[in-house]
Formats: structure tokens, C-alpha cells, sequence
């Protein structure tokens, strides 16, 4: 039978992924973006899994806020990604280095 | 049990997808790979009996985001074998810290201190409507967030917008504070000149020999 540990130990394992990707990617600015997508899918299995299993339906109120907050949060990160390519003709992180940090 | 056996599958193919995203080489296939793991995520929300949530999923990211990130890999012309070089560089670190990550995570989840290797997912009473629940706690209790959240995809577009809008040359568009900033004497030049008498016929028009002071 299905346990709440079952999705637990898969949304630790799929985080644990996109922290590889994150780490894999490091110079390229889309596939970190779909890294941090994926990150954030593992975080909302947990608080889904979390709210069915204790019967309170705001945890998946708070699911609902998160894809709101994470589709206008992509929106604008590949907004900048298109004018970061204009100006700089590139995506490479590596690159971003004008303000000299 | 039936149930277990389709969240091994899906679970694999959530996994399975989500490592081809992020190792993908032609970045189209990584978009396409991502929409596969987030529908399989959906599915395993849908196995939760988080119905709404997992409809809300696919069409918000599988139909809205995935295609926008679609939209940008194909009309961006990057260099991704330039972006590829030194891929494998880090890939002990990346592993050291992802393992570790993990193991620490299951060990936590599946200690006895934990409480929760025997949690099972309840089953849900008869006639339960997840949707019904959502939205009565949304439109009541969390009405205020709800329209804030409303407020913020807004704010998200007109950034998007604003953002990326590039300034046309060969428009005829006016500038209306240029237009009421005009004054007066921009527009209209007063010329002063003598009353010129009206020509009487058979008779020379009276020629004026002052220059009229511009």
C-alpha cells in the first residue's frame, strides 16, 4: 500500500537531481532555470503529499500560491534571458561579469 | 497492489525524465524532457487525489511555461556546444553532494523517530471533491492571498513586457508629453506688416517700400 514515505523519499530524490543539475549546468542560464522548475515540483509533492495525509486542504492552498509565484517567476527569468541575449549575445553565466562582483 | 505499482512507474519515469532534462544536450530536448517529468509529477498528484491541483499543473506548466521556455530555446541562436564544454568537469562534486543529500533525506524519512514508515495516504470519505474543497477555502479564508496572487501575475506580465519591448524606428508615434510641452511661440510666428490698400482698377497696387520686420 501507499505510504506517505513513498512520495517523501521521491520528491528527496528528485530535489536531489535538480541540486545535480543545478551543479551539471552551471554555465548554461535555461537549463539552470528548468533545474530550479524542477526543484520547486519536488517542494509542491511535499507539501501535496503532506496535506492529503493529514486531511487539511490549505497545504495544497499554499501548492496553488507556488505554481502562481513560480509561472510569473519564470515569465520574468526568461524575459531577462532574452535581453541578456541581445546585449551580450551569449548565456553564458560566465559572461555576466560587468558588475564586477 | 495496483496503486504501488503505477507510483514505481511513474516515479521512474519522473526520475528518468527529470535526469534526461538536466543532461540533455540540445536544450529542445531538455524543454520536452521537462514536460514529460512534470506530467508524471501531475500523475502521481492525481494518484494523491489532489485532482485540481494536478489539472492545474499540466495546464499551467505542461501548456503555459514549458511553452514559453520553448519559445525562447528556439528563438535565442546560441552556441550550446559552446555552453557544453567542461559538462563532465564537475561531475564528482555534483555527485558527492546529491548522494549525500539524498541519504540524508531518506534517513531521516524512514527513521523510526520519525514516525513514518507505516503512514499510510487515508483513503478519502465517499463523495469527496477536491476541487469543491479548494475553492471553498480559496474564496473564503484565503480570498485576500487569492487576489494578491491575481495582483502578482499582472505585475509578472507587465514586467515580462516591459522588459523585452524594443523601441520601432519607423512608427508614427507621438509622445504626448513632447505634444504638451509645446508653447506658443513653437508652433506660431507673428508677422508684423502694414494694411496693403485694396488695388483700384486701372490703377498701379501701391508698391510698399518698408520691409515687413519678421
Amino acid at each position: 500500500m501507499l505510504t506517505l514515505t513513498h512520495y517523501l523519499v521521491l520528491s528527496a530524490i528528485l530535489f536531489s537531481v535538480s541540486v545535480f543539475g543545478i551543479f551539471m549546468n552551471r554555465k548554461n542560464l535555461i537549463v539552470l532555470l528548468m533545474a530550479i522548475e524542477l526543484m520547486l515540483l519536488a517542494v509542491n509533492m511535499n507539501f501535496v503529499a503532506f496535506s492529503q495525509f493529514l486531511g487539511d486542504a490549505s497545504g495544497q492552498v499554499f501548492v496553488f500560491f507556488i505554481l502562481t509565484v513560480a509561472a510569473a517567476e519564470s515569465a520574468i527569468g526568461l524575459a531577462i534571458l532574452v535581453v541578456l541575449f541581445r546585449n551580450l549575445r551569449s548565456i553564458n553565466v560566465e559572461d555576466l561579469g560587468s558588475l564586477k562582483g | 497492489m495496483t496503486s504501488v505499482v503505477i507510483f514505481y512507474i511513474f516515479a521512474a519515469v519522473l526520475l528518468l525524465a527529470s535526469l534526461a532534462t538536466i543532461t540533455a544536450k540540445n536544450p529542445v530536448h531538455a524543454a520536452l524532457y521537462l514536460m514529460l517529468s512534470f506530467f508524471s509529477g501531475a500523475m502521481l498528484w492525481m494518484l494523491m487525489k489532489a485532482e485540481f491541483l494536478a489539472v492545474s499543473l499540466v495546464l499551467v506548466y505542461v501548456g503555459a511555461v514549458m511553452v514559453l521556455f520553448l519559445f525562447v530555446v528556439m528563438m535565442l541562436d546560441v552556441n550550446f556546444e559552446e555552453l557544453r564544454k567542461g559538462f563532465w568537469k564537475h561531475v564528482p562534486l555534483a555527485v558527492i553532494v546529491a548522494v549525500i543529500m539524498v541519504f540524508e533525506m531518506v534517513t531521516i524519512l524512514t527513521h523510526k523517530a520519525a514516525d513514518l514508515p507505516n503512514a499510510r495516504m487515508p483513503e478519502p470519505a465517499a463523495g469527496y471533491n477536491n476541487a469543491r474543497v479548494l475553492g471553498n477555502l480559496i474564496y473564503t479564508q484565503y480570498f485576500l492571498p487569492f487576489q494578491l496572487a491575481a495582483a502578482l501575475l499582472l505585475v509578472g506580465m507587465i514586467a515580462a513586457i516591459a522588459l523585452t519591448l524594443r523601441k520601432r524606428k519607423n512608427t508614427k508615434y507621438i509622445n504626448p508629453a513632447d505634444q504638451i510641452a509645446v508653447k506658443r511661440d513653437d508652433r506660431v510666428r507673428i508677422v508684423k506688416m502694414n494694411a496693403e490698400a485694396r488695388p483700384t482698377v486701372g490703377e498701379q497696387p501701391a508698391v510698399d517700400e518698408q520691409q515687413p520686420n519678421a
